[in-house]
């Protein structure tokens, strides 16, 4: 990493000043947007604009590595274990917008809002000095560095991280492990169900006898009509699917409406 | 000329936009998240001053705080799957089977 060429000159420092209020800006402006945005996988994807703003700053303060850390780490691996979360737990968890507590969103704000007129106070009364003369520590040298002083200084609770981390990994295995409660269901016990469900055969296809064959183009009837089984519901609550309008039997498309089934 | 107090004004700003988040939001995912921003905005002013001393200390704490990051989040979402198998809910408002 040449730092100490990137360090020199005016224009360089020009450059470093306007990637600051760039990335400073966009970190707040995703930060605020993620505490605002209803939809959870919306607060995701700000939450990894400003992991990602953060990580351009790390290499900006002369640390390659943790810039490296936080991408792999944070927005690779942290974000995605919200994204399968998010998954598994719904989508559709917006956020309601009741109060349950009276006025707790205005007290909260101001709450906030105090703790950053203390902060900043307590931050304007500080001296924070200039950055250190460059060296190789924040440059070529950072990950031997960093490597000397985790190995040497910081042994202890290095190692006593790996314990957290065996202790976390055993217990997200714990707390999401289920006992089956019943046995598993055998492949006669499946053709039993489905024989008794009333419907042996599986659902029609999505487009068959219309003229195309996408997901959401619902299959035609012998008698024009349209199939409503052979959409998934997942998908026809959605404007998106097609009536077949070329077809010589028009029908009016799939109803509309049941906003519960996606959004 | 970009002085580490420019990146501790922001951190602060962050902190601050992450405990609002943490008091205003009823997702508990949503909840977790604001967490992790507050955490980051610790680490932005770690390495700010491991920066402005020019020692390397404060980039190892800003590992260390990144380690145990990980590990909360992956313990408290494993918690919060097993509340929304039994509750059908990631509302903090619905978990309340405990209270009183």
């Amino acid at each position: 990493m040449s730092h100490a060429i990137v360090l020199a000159g005016p224009a360089a420092e020009t450059t470093r000043l306007l990637a600051f209020w760039v990335l400073a800006i966009l970190a707040v402006a995703a930060a605020l947007g993620m505490v605002l945005a209803r939809k959870a996988v919306h607060c995701a994807l700000m939450l990894a604009v400003v992991m990602l703003s953060l990580a351009v700053m790390y290499l900006m303060l002369g640390a390659p590595f943790l810039a490296f850390v936080q991408v792999i780490v944070y927005t690779g691996a942290v974000l995605m274990l919200f994204l399968f979360v998010l998954m598994i737990v719904g989508i559709t968890a917006a956020d309601s917008i009741i109060e349950t507590i009276r006025g707790q969103r205005m007290w909260a704000t101001l709450a906030g809002i105090s703790m950053l007129v203390l902060l900043s106070l307590v931050i304007g009364h500080a001296v924070i000095g200039p950055a250190a003369p460059s060296s190789a520590k924040f440059g070529n040298a950072n990950v031997r560095d960093l490597a000397n002083l985790i190995f040497t200084k910081y042994l202890y609770p290095f190692e006593i991280t790996s314990a957290l981390l065996i202790t976390a990994a055993v217990g997200a295995m714990v707390l999401t492990h289920r006992e089956r409660t019943r046995p598993k269901p055998t492949q006669r016990d499946l053709s039993r169900q489905r024989v008794a469900s009333g419907r042996p055969t599986p659902l029609p296809g999505p487009g068959t006898y219309a003229q195309h064959n996408a997901v959401d183009m619902p299959a035609l009837l012998p008698d024009g009509s349209q199939s409503e089984l052979s959409v998934s519901p997942v998908l026809s609550g959605r404007p998106a699917v097609r009536g077949d309008q070329n077809q010589g039997l028009q029908q009016p498309a799939l109803p509309p409406g049941q906003e519960s089934g996606e959004q | 000329m970009v002085t580490p107090a420019h990146f501790i004004a922001l951190a602060v700003i962050l902190f601050v936009i992450g405990a609002i988040g943490v008091l205003v939001r009823r997702n508990a995912i949503v909840i977790f998240m604001s967490v992790e921003l507050m955490l980051n905005a610790c680490n932005l002013a770690f390495v700010a001053f491991a920066r402005m001393h020019g020692a390397l200390d404060g980039q190892v704490i800003a590992f260390f705080v990144m380690v145990v990051a990980a590990a909360e989040v992956v313990v408290g979402l494993a918690i919060l799957t097993s509340i929304f198998r039994t509750r059908r809910s990631s509302s903090v408002d619905d978990a309340n089977l405990m209270k009183y």
